[in-house]
């Protein structure tokens, strides 16, 4: 029987299987953070003992930084003794470290790519539940916990059961006006926000092959939001063209030899997975969501469903209803935005910022709208720059501010007061991610614009050609 | 953290609430902090606390009917955020047990980690759990790790629960995964070698 992409970058990591109990894993590449990551390397200190292969971890602040002023100290306490405390642990551990103000500084799930760390057949981790974002390369990518860190900092391996493979195909092809982001939060709220969960999921067919990689990286960003354990593109030419000439990637006869290796990757077709599902992309609109989790979403003409019938699903169904302030069966079109945010490693990369741009260019910012555009890395900003995206938005009436997850998960400023009604491109809307009473949105970058300029919930279709 | 679990017999919290993601169990806001400590202060933080400070009396964490080391909650418990300080958290509160009848995957190897016991049974137990609860808050439960069954002692009714064997071990011997792996270096060298890593 043939193997799965998964399974074939899984086995070869399998460093030990413990009997009847889980693997332990090699992991070529661990990305770090200053949230998740203190506690492990307190660990180490404790254990008298270093960083077992420094040269595979690679860190960069970015969940605490301010977006405005990065070139002063960072105002919050807190905030800055744990970003120094991500400074301290680098230099005293000998590891590469991006911090505030790098050229390289960004949400490290942007930076990895960018750089060439990310790379096919890789295994990826980090303290982060959006490291599925590198599953785009065709990598075995997720989030772990600080002990698993812990565990990688002291011997690049963890120790995880395998999960079971599910294989999700879109057919067809996209409409006008219809995101990556789109297509991830439609198959999320089909496969609900744990309808995933114990399952390394493969994005395949038609719609998925078409995607950049920036795109692709969208949609594995998001397969946490169904529970997923990660999420997986097959790499392809797409995959090796963006990879080539990039810092850290292989080059000359390594790149051959690495291309060669890449190409055998692709699942098997005998490959069988445990689950397959078939959506197509023709059923897909341009989404929002309108409750506390992103399965909980719509097309942005559609109506808010009617709670489910029983007990507790019942019960949690009006609880996220009644947060919002929406009801069952209200359309959300025309409904009054506070808050736009661009950004985040869901939808802070260059393509996010020229689809944004497209639409705003040559409207004005509405009023009564607070618009936080914030690129995801140092490198996507120099890009704006370059590509004149920021004059388009200063003409538009929109600020750029820099590189950060910002108001994701407001563990800076960019905090949204309580009651007020955010869209989001970021990844979660869950109760207060956004600011305690916040209410949030998701939806792509297309949605997000014509909120930004009409000041209400907009089908962007109306507004493009 | 070196701990040992052995055989709880508790009354219960119940969250009878589906979808609970880690951003509930502990707001982001509060993830700032560089130790693994205190983090029970704020567990639940934003549905235990009005925006003014004051307790909300309709979160079962503020029951004073309700107690114990046992937190009962609604299936999917622990969706989003990979950040073990939820799993910190629960544990520094004073909970040692989750009972669900459904767990997400990195929260629930965030607790096994942290010498909390996940706990998955039938949709059917976890409702009438709930059902036990709301009749008589003082309902006890037993969770025995070694037979691995989850047992309402106000009913009788039993059910055996799922671990893997290295885990088992891991919690009821207090062993720690990190010498687990430092133990095994050699093989770490080989694969590498192999893999010219």
């Amino acid at each position: 029987m043939g193997k799965t992409l998964f399974d074939k970058i899984w086995d070869r990591h399998v460093v030990n299987h413990i009997a009847d109990g889980p693997d332990q894993i090699y992991i070529d590449r661990h990305y770090c953070h200053e949230v998740t990551s203190p506690q492990a390397f307190d660990g180490l200190r404790r254990r008298g003992i270093g960083v077992f292969r420094p040269e595979r971890t690679f860190c960069s602040p970015d969940h605490n930084i301010p977006t405005l002023g990065q070139d002063r100290p960072i105002e919050d306490p807190v905030s800055r003794h744990q970003v120094e405390t991500l400074t301290r642990n680098a230099s005293e551990f000998g590891l590469e470290y991006f911090g505030v103000g790098h050229p390289k500084n960004g949400i490290i799930h942007v930076i990895g790519p960018e750089n060439g760390l990310t790379l096919p057949g890789y295994t990826i981790v980090c303290g982060d539940s959006h490291t599925s974002t590198h599953g785009a390369f065709g990598a075995v990518a997720f989030g772990i916990g600080t002990s698993e860190v812990e565990m990688v900092l002291a011997s690049q391996c963890i120790i995880q059961s395998k999960p079971r493979t599910m294989r999700v195909n879109v057919e067809g092809t996209l409409h006008p006006g219809v995101t990556a982001k789109d297509i991830a939060l439609y198959i999320i709220s089909r496969m609900t926000t744990g309808g995933a969960t114990g399952y390394f999921v493969e994005y395949a067919g038609e719609a998925i092959h078409a995607l950049t990689m920036e795109e692709r990286m969208t949609v594995c960003n998001l397969s946490i939001e169904m529970g997923a354990r990660g999420g997986m593109i097959a790499p392809d030419e797409t995959t090796f063209a963006y990879v080539k000439g990039r810092e850290y990637a292989p080059d000359g006869e390594e790149w051959d030899k690495a291309v060669a290796y890449w190409r055998t990757l692709p699942s098997d077709p005998d490959a069988v997975f445990d689950r397959e599902v078939t959506f197509h992309a023709d059923d897909i609109e341009p989404r929002i969501t309108f409750g506390t989790n992103p399965g909980m979403g719509i097309g942005i003409c559609k109506s808010i469903p009617y709670a489910p019938t029983d007990g507790d699903a019942r019960t949690s169904y009006l609880k996220a209803l009644e947060y919002m302030g929406f009801s069952e069966g209200q359309k959300l079109t025309g409904v009054p935005v506070d808050y736009v945010f661009l950004g985040s490693c869901t939808n802070g990369r260059i393509e996010d910022f020229r689809a944004f741009a497209s639409v705003v260019k040559g409207r004005r910012k509405a009023p009564g709208i607070t618009a936080w555009l914030v690129p995801g890395s140092r490198s996507v900003e120099r890009q704006i720059r370059d590509e004149g995206i920021d004059k388009i938005l200063a003409d538009a009436g929109f600020e750029l501010r820099e590189p950060g997850c910002s108001a994701c998960l407001a563990m800076n400023e960019d905090k949204i007061p309580a009651g007020k009604l955010a869209v989001s491109t970021s990844n979660r809307n869950f109760e207060g991610r956004q600011g305690p009473g916040a209410r949030t949105i998701l939806a792509g970058p297309l949605v997000a614009a014509a909120a930004a300029v009409t000041g209400i919930i907009t089908d962007p279709r109306t507004l493009i050609d | 953290m070196k701990e040992k679990f052995s055989t709880i017999i508790s009354t219960c919290v119940p969250l009878p609430i589906e979808n609970i993601d880690t951003d509930q169990i502990i707001p982001a806001r509060f993830l700032k902090a560089t130790s693994r400590e205190g983090f029970g202060d704020n567990l639940f933080r934003d549905w235990r606390y009005d925006t003014s400070g004051s307790k909300r009396t309709d979160c079962p964490l503020n029951d004073p009917a309700y107690s114990g080391c046992i937190l009962v909650a609604g299936k999917n418990f622990g969706c989003g955020s990979s950040r073990e300080h939820a799993a910190w958290a629960i544990h520094d509160y004073g909970f040692r047990v989750v009972i669900s009848s459904f767990f997400a995957d990195i929260h629930k190897q965030n607790e096994l980690n942290c010498f909390v016991l996940p706990v998955t049974v039938s949709e059917d137990f976890l409702n009438n759990l709930f059902r036990s609860i709301a009749l008589d808050p003082s309902t006890q439960v037993k969770v025995d790790l070694q037979s691995q069954t989850v047992t309402d002692l106000s009913t009788g009714r039993s059910e055996h629960f799922d671990i893997n064997p290295y885990k088992k071990q891991c919690l009821s011997e207090g062993l720690d995964d990190v010498e687990y792996l430092m133990a095994r270096q050699a093989d770490i060298v080989a694969w590498e070698k192999n893999n010219n890593a």
